[in-house]
């Protein structure tokens, strides 16, 4: 170690459950020491790399490419095609690294660099490798303390043995990982806000189209932010090839998935899941998952991917964990993350937990975001207060529309008779914090408008007459 | 006074190195000085703002924009409780309730002693263990409003002082890249053609041994 923590280690961070499941990016959790550069090399670690090394960089970009490794940050675009994305000829090209994970009811990114940083940095070193970058920016959440000490360690104990630097492995291949860690802004999870934060900047999203980071990114250049998760994959990717890869899942959905399972639920927590064929109602009901809704409550909702997406009801729970046909049905898998309700659950309430994150989050460069999102807040804080009028499910729905104009997605449901309104939604921001704070309450409002109805305070108009005006001047001596 | 002390301005110096642009290490210098200081002073930022050649009203723009980076003086314990979804259907409000109670100050303020500051936080990726605070950014999972009664008598102790540290120091291991190995910060005027891997192909074989 070259440089040992000082004070009591902390605890693994807890929540994952493993399974008679492939494993992919977990397969080290069970060792208590699974972080360190001993354990990471006793279980094959850097093979990855090695294997990478004796191939030219076009051919491990293809491998990754026909594996079809999905993003794991939430827009779910192959990572493959990503790296191809970067204009030819321009070169320093750079790799960021998302590990700002903060979307609510997301827990995966910060578990798989506490627990393995080596798989990551040797993600990092095949992404560099592959696509021809020269310079990687290893970006970690600024509230995630034990996950920097974690992946410093590491770092400084991969560039000590030779795994990072320069001529890794004895090999004409040099790059310098750079750990870079925020301070607290979910909005740099954003890509573009995250390369702004990452040039000193406020965390403010910039406008796209035209310009994606591939081309013009962090200093003007081409630049590929990944997600931890998604490079995390490469490592064994890079061992097993991309047909071990893609017998896993489904075609349009290969390989696994970290999926955080929370909310009232008997047994939460973060599963690695086969992607494209695990249903919701494995993952909330089966024995091997959560094991069902706690106290045997009857499930009321669930969000499938995060505090971002539409709402899903119990008529969506024999769907797969696929991301196409979770468009389809009216939400997204986001980051992985789902959160159940029960149905003790005061929705609006709920629903304003959400809202309230996202209005909070704003970075305020938009305006119907940053209005918006305030407003939204507050429209639906007073409802729940029990201070809410009629007009205001009208305006909140009205406040939404400005913000996302058309139809929004919905999930489908048989009691209300709705059908689905499929994914995505238009927009009038540059990112999707503003449709973010909209989403709960779109959700909340369509699937359990009762609810927000029963929370409106009926006002008795008082008759305005002038009796008691005549009554208490004549009382007061009217002066 | 509360300009960076001269060994942080030696490791100041050292990160502004890691980064193509100098004014990248903004937010790592703004971390440097807060654990210097407990929180962010004008003087300090001034002094960021001249080590990364940038003006004080732009790092001050930065800094402004991050929850972490406070202006003011804050408690040797941040105590930030999650009130967001996951923690909230599983009784953060109680929690919040509870820590008022027992330290006698609402959410946003400081106990006389300058002991505990108190917030109300965002998602803190521990949904699986909900409801969930951290302290200095130091998670606590699965916490009833009894055992955070007894963490706060356990911090006013100063039981914990060997796991978590006061605030502003966030990690306690810093990343050092030894100068023998270091590629050192490729900035875009500098390397403009492709790296070497890239035109020459491989350079070693699969035999070479492990």
């Amino acid at each position: 170690m070259s440089e040992s923590l000082t004070g009591t280690i902390m605890p693994h961070a807890p929540g994952f459950i493993a399974g008679d499941r492939p494993r992919i990016v977990t397969s080290r959790f069970e060792y208590e020491d699974s972080y360190t550069l001993e354990r990471y090399l006793a279980t094959d670690g850097y093979s990855g790399l090695r294997a990478c090394l004796t191939r030219a960089a076009a051919d491990v970009h293809n491998e990754v490419k026909t594996a079809t490794v999905l993003g794991r940050g939430g827009a779910g675009f192959p990572a493959g095609v990503k790296w191809g994305l970067t204009p030819q000829g321009k070169f320093p090209r750079y790799l960021v690294v998302n590990g700002d994970e903060s979307e609510p009811g997301t827990y995966k990114d910060r578990l798989l660099m506490e627990r393995d940083p080596h798989q990551l940095i040797e993600g990092c070193l095949i992404a560099c490798y592959a696509a021809g970058l020269s310079q990687c920016f290893l970006y970690i959440r600024g509230e995630m303390a034990l996950a920097q000490e974690r992946v410093a360690t590491a770092l400084n104990d991969a560039y000590a043995a030779g795994y990072v630097g320069t001529n890794i492995l004895g090999s004409n291949f040099s790059v310098d990982i750079v750990l870079h860690w925020g301070a607290g802004a979910y909005v740099v999870g954003e890509e573009t806000a995250l390369i702004e934060s990452l040039e000193g900047n406020r965390g403010m999203p910039r406008l796209k189209p035209p310009f994606f980071p591939a081309a013009i990114g962090l200093y003007g250049q081409p630049t590929i932010v990944n997600n931890v998760e998604t490079l995390a994959n490469l490592p064994w990717l890079l061992v097993n090839g991309a047909a071990a890869y893609t017998a896993i899942g489904t075609e349009s959905s290969p390989g696994t998935r970290m999926v955080a399972v929370s909310g009232h639920v008997r047994r939460p927590g973060v599963y690695e899941i086969v992607n494209g064929t695990t249903t919701f109602r494995d993952l909330v009901y089966g024995n091997e998952f959560c094991g069902g809704i706690r106290n045997g409550n009857e499930l009321k909702a669930f969000v499938p991917g995060g505090g971002s997406a539409p709402w899903f009801l119990p008529d969506q729970l024999d769907l797969p964990f696929e991301g196409k046909l979770v468009g389809a049905a009216g939400s997204m898998l986001g980051s992985g993350a789902i959160m159940v309700m029960d149905d003790t659950t005061d929705i609006p309430a709920a629903a304003l937990t959400l809202t309230r994150f996202y209005a909070h989050e704003s970075c305020g460069k938009c305006t119907p975001c940053r209005e918006g999102g305030t407003w939204l807040e507050r429209i639906l804080s007073r409802i729940v207060a029990g201070n809410g009028t009629d007009a205001d499910l009208d305006q909140l729905l009205e406040v939404g529309e400005s913000i996302c104009p058309g139809s929004f997605p919905h999930a489908a449901s048989e009691r209300l008779g709705l059908t689905a309104v499929p994914f995505p939604y238009k927009m009038t921001t540059i990112c999707f914090v503003g449709p973010s704070a909209f989403a709960p309450i779109h959700s909340a409002l369509t699937l359990f408008r009762d609810e927000f109805i029963a929370k409106i305070v009926k006002r008795t108009l008082i008759p305005v007459t002038a009796a008691p005006i005549a009554a208490a001047s004549a009382a007061g001596g009217g002066q | 006074m509360s300009r960076l002390t001269d060994a942080n301005i030696k490791l100041a110096k050292e990160i502004i190195g890691r980064y193509p642009r100098a004014r990248s290490a903004i937010i790592p210098l703004l971390h440097l000085a807060q654990e210097q200081h407990g929180h962010i002073t004008n003087a300090a930022i001034a002094h960021i703002g001249e080590l990364v050649g940038a003006t004080s009203a732009e790092v001050l723009g930065t800094c402004t924009f991050y929850e972490m980076f406070k202006m003011e003086p804050v408690g040797k314990y941040l105590v930030n409780i999650c009130g967001t979804m996951s923690c909230a259907l599983l009784g953060s409000d109680e929690l919040m309730h509870r820590a008022e109670h027992t330290l006698g100050i609402k959410a946003g303020s400081t106990t006389a002693d300058g002991l505990f500051t108190l917030e109300h936080a965002e998602c803190q990726a521990a949904c699986t263990e909900a409801p969930c605070l951290q302290v200095n950014y130091r998670h606590r999972y699965r916490v009833t409003p009894d055992q955070l009664d007894a963490l706060i008598v356990d911090l006013r102790a100063g039981n914990l002082d060997g796991e978590i540290p006061p605030h502003g120091t966030v990690a306690r291991v810093r990343q050092h890249i030894p100068a023998g190995r270091a590629v050192g910060a490729v900035a875009p005027e500098d390397a403009t053609d492709p790296p070497v891997w890239l035109s020459t192909g491989p350079s070693i074989n699969a035999k070479t041994p492990k």
